[in-house]
């Protein structure tokens, strides 16, 4: 018997988790000699007041939606992957040599290639832990946390010997060339005689993030794989019975995370920064845990909790810019966040469903 | 290499592996009594901050020691009621901590001390001064020109802070209480057997929360050596990965306290390396030989396997040899020397990890029930 009714699961408690997080972020602003409802303005009027704010708020979206797409993905495998980080550092290697040594004649051919590239690369890298996984039964949490450091160490080396052009100090590569650029959504607008979102980095990635939304819902949902996914998910041992095999399952599912990690790269790297520089993902990785474990591991909730998040990122640095509070309260946010949605889910859950069973026993008394 | 270069090194290692080594045994005893700890970085950070700032405004680095170990224990009892009282994802509780370490400290010492991020420095009483054992030397000029042993003595054993001694004590106590007492033995059922201890009328829940308080202590001493000892005063970030190269230092220790040492000066010492030699050459040749023998090794073990490790290990094994090649025609002779990057002895830790992970070298097998809530009679 299902102890409570879908919708709460599903809106309600993710809606108390937040707003528990919301209430000890506000202590912690008060904490600090802040006003809580001062600085809440602040963000929403800088994070979705204009255009400007808008524009930001869905270019860090696109970010976590790829990332969230990932964490939640491997979710439903009931398979944990902390490496969204590293992938995305990945992807965005494949994306640099994509755009650096192929000259494309247009953007469209640039971008698709790119996509693949950068989705290659961060399957990849999330190859190795998912075969350790899959073979040898080593923890995807620590393998993968692993990866990460290696892909920084990685990326440093190359970053700061085989791909800097000669003479540059910053350990970065050359801008990408004029045709690998991506079109803003403003460039877009502009085709319509509207100047939507000028000077902001949202581009057409947030395109692609959505219908990435939209496959990996068919993926999970709607084909025989997703199914197989989430029935391993759920009971290994009844997938096995099945006649699922786990080594497959589990390589799939880590390669098609890695994939979308890595996929956040055209976003940031040929979208925005148009070269790829040291430290390119800034923790958009991990953010993609908060945004899947929000989310609920549907990618209708991982898009909002993309969002809210973009909206978090943008209004945090309004913050910063105006006030003294620092950027990093939005990482005490995240925090938060992962913390009362994720590992005390039950601190809502367990109230809620007795609530919900005293209610319902009420009503079979009548 | 001189005899003192090498004392030297080993001075820096044992620095350098202290925090590690701390923070391993918490690890040691969380994970022992099946709760997973990757929340180590956060309280060693959490400790680092609040044990620099109360050693500022006290004056005094014991008080501040005695505040880091305070705020890494309170960080251990969320994690505590995330995992077992609320039987939550143990994980994901852990990442909370560590990003919440990582957003409060920098946050509160902007609020506290506004000069960005970081701590006042510290000075006098307010930090750790290293010991001088009687007997030893402690100016530099007496000890390069005093003999071998003097130089053993004073250089590397004697000149370090309480700390460091302290972290040594705690391998044998760590041993003792672990093999030696009933609370040890009660702790390692729980890690594997929870069921069997409660059926045995005592509590899983107490035990553990004491496992996680003892992980809080070691983890408050090991960020307080860092910003009070190691260094002065407390830096954005500055725990640096520690905490997860502790967790690293766990498995490849099999999550036992003597290995963990074995495994801490170890990874200390590819640290004090790195720290001391930028630039380690090593012939094109020995180079390529390495990257084909490891890549032929793979193909070996591989061939007589599934489809999926020919895929796999065919595949990393083809990278191994592009890389043989690009030396090869990289280099313009073989014996040549070539300059390892830094950033591989950085990353050993991590691939030594994967490797024993891997159970390629030796198998590490965690704690049966680790990462697992307990449910009393379901």
């Amino acid at each position: 018997m299902q102890k409570m009714p879908a919708w709460a699961d599903v809106v309600l408690i993710p809606l108390i988790s937040v707003l528990l997080a919301s209430i000890i972020s506000a202590i912690v602003i008060l904490a600090i000699g802040e006003n809580p409802w001062a600085a809440l303005k602040l963000m929403v009027s800088g994070a979705v007041g204009s255009s400007y704010g808008w524009g930001y708020t869905l270019y860090y979206a696109t970010n976590f939606i790829f990332t969230g797409l990932a964490v939640a993905v491997a979710f439903h495998a009931r398979l944990f992957n902390i490496g969204g980080e590293g992938q995305a550092m990945l992807g965005g290697l494949g994306v640099a040599l994509i755009c650096l040594y192929i000259p494309w004649p247009h953007w469209t051919l640039a971008l698709l290639f790119a996509t693949a590239s950068s989705a290659l690369f961060g399957a990849l890298w999330a190859a190795i832990p998912a075969y350790l996984q899959a073979t040898r039964g080593s923890h995807i949490v620590i393998t993968t946390i692993m990866f990460n450091f290696i892909a920084s160490g990685l990326l440093n080396y190359l970053l700061g010997n085989q791909l800097k052009p000669s003479g540059q100090m910053e350990p970065a590569t050359a801008s990408f060339p004029e045709p690998a650029h991506l079109p803003t959504l403003n460039d877009i607008a502009g085709l319509f005689g509207s100047d939507l979102f000028r000077s902001t980095p949202v581009n057409v990635t947030l395109l692609i993030g959505l219908v990435a939304c939209v496959l990996v819902w068919f993926l999970i949902w709607r084909t025989r794989l997703g199914y197989e996914i989430r029935a391993y998910g759920h009971s290994e041992s009844a997938a096995r019975y099945a006649g699922i095999s786990p080594n497959r399952i589990i390589m799939i599912t880590l390669l098609i995370s890695g994939g979308l990690a890595g996929m956040m790269a055209i976003n940031n790297v040929m979208g925005e920064a148009e070269r790829l520089v040291l430290n390119a993902v800034e923790g958009a990785g991990f953010i993609g845990i908060a945004v899947a474990l929000m989310g609920r591991n549907h990618p209708v909730g991982v898009l909002m909790a993309a969002i809210l998040f973009g909206f978090l990122y943008q209004g945090g640095a309004e913050l910063a810019l105006w006030t003294s509070i620092p950027r990093e309260l939005i990482i005490v946010i995240q925090a938060l966040v992962i913390m009362f949605t994720g590992a005390l889910d039950n601190l809502v859950r367990w109230p809620l469903e007795r609530v919900f069973a005293a209610t319902r026993s009420t009503r079979g008394a009548e | 290499m001189e005899f003192l270069t090498i004392i030297q090194i080993g001075d820096s290692t044992i620095r350098l592996a202290i925090p590690l080594l701390l923070a391993c045994l918490a690890g040691l005893f969380s994970e022992r009594a099946g709760i997973f700890d990757i929340g180590l970085e956060g309280k060693m950070l959490a400790a680092a901050f609040l044990a620099a700032a109360i050693s500022f405004v006290s004056g005094s680095a014991w008080i501040g020691l005695l505040a880091g170990i305070t705020i890494s224990i309170l960080l251990s009892i969320i994690h505590g009621l995330a995992s077992i009282t609320f039987r939550g994802n143990q994980l994901i509780s852990g990442v909370a901590i560590n990003f919440l370490a990582a957003g409060l400290t920098v946050v509160v010492a902007q609020s506290w001390f506004s000069q960005g991020s970081r701590t006042p420095q510290l000075s006098g009483s307010a930090r750790f001064e290293p010991i001088v054992l009687p007997g030893a030397l402690s100016r530099m000029r007496e000890i390069m020109e005093a003999s071998p042993m003097a130089q053993l003595y004073s250089e590397l054993i004697s000149g370090h802070t309480i700390i460091v001694y302290i972290g040594f004590l705690a391998v044998p106590l760590s041993w003792w209480i672990l093999y030696r007492t009933r609370f040890g033995l009660r702790l390692r059922a729980v890690g594997e057997n929870p069921a069997a201890v409660d059926t045995a009328g005592i509590s899983v829940v107490r035990l553990r929360f004491a496992a996680v308080a003892i992980a809080g202590i070691l983890c408050g001493i090991a960020g307080a050596y860092l910003s009070t000892a190691l260094q002065a005063g407390f830096t954005k970030d500055m725990t640096a990965n520690r905490g997860f190269i502790a967790l690293a230092a766990l498995i490849f220790a099999k999550w036992r306290p003597w290995y963990a040492m074995g495994t801490c000066l170890l990874f200390g010492f590819f640290f004090a390396i790195d720290n001391r030699f930028q630039n380690i050459q090593m012939p094109a040749l020995w180079f390529v030989i390495i990257c084909v023998a490891l890549a032929a090794g793979m193909l070996f073990y591989a061939i007589r396997r599934t489809r999926l490790d020919m895929v796999v290990l065919g595949g990393f094994a083809v990278v191994l040899l592009a890389v043989a090649v690009a030396v090869v025609f990289g280099t313009e002779s073989l014996s040549a020397g070539i300059k390892l990057p830094t950033q591989l002895t950085q990353s050993l830790p991590y691939i030594l990890t994967v490797v024993v992970l891997a159970g390629f070298v030796g198998k590490a097998i965690p704690p049966r029930a680790g990462g697992e809530a307990y449910v009393k009679e379901r």
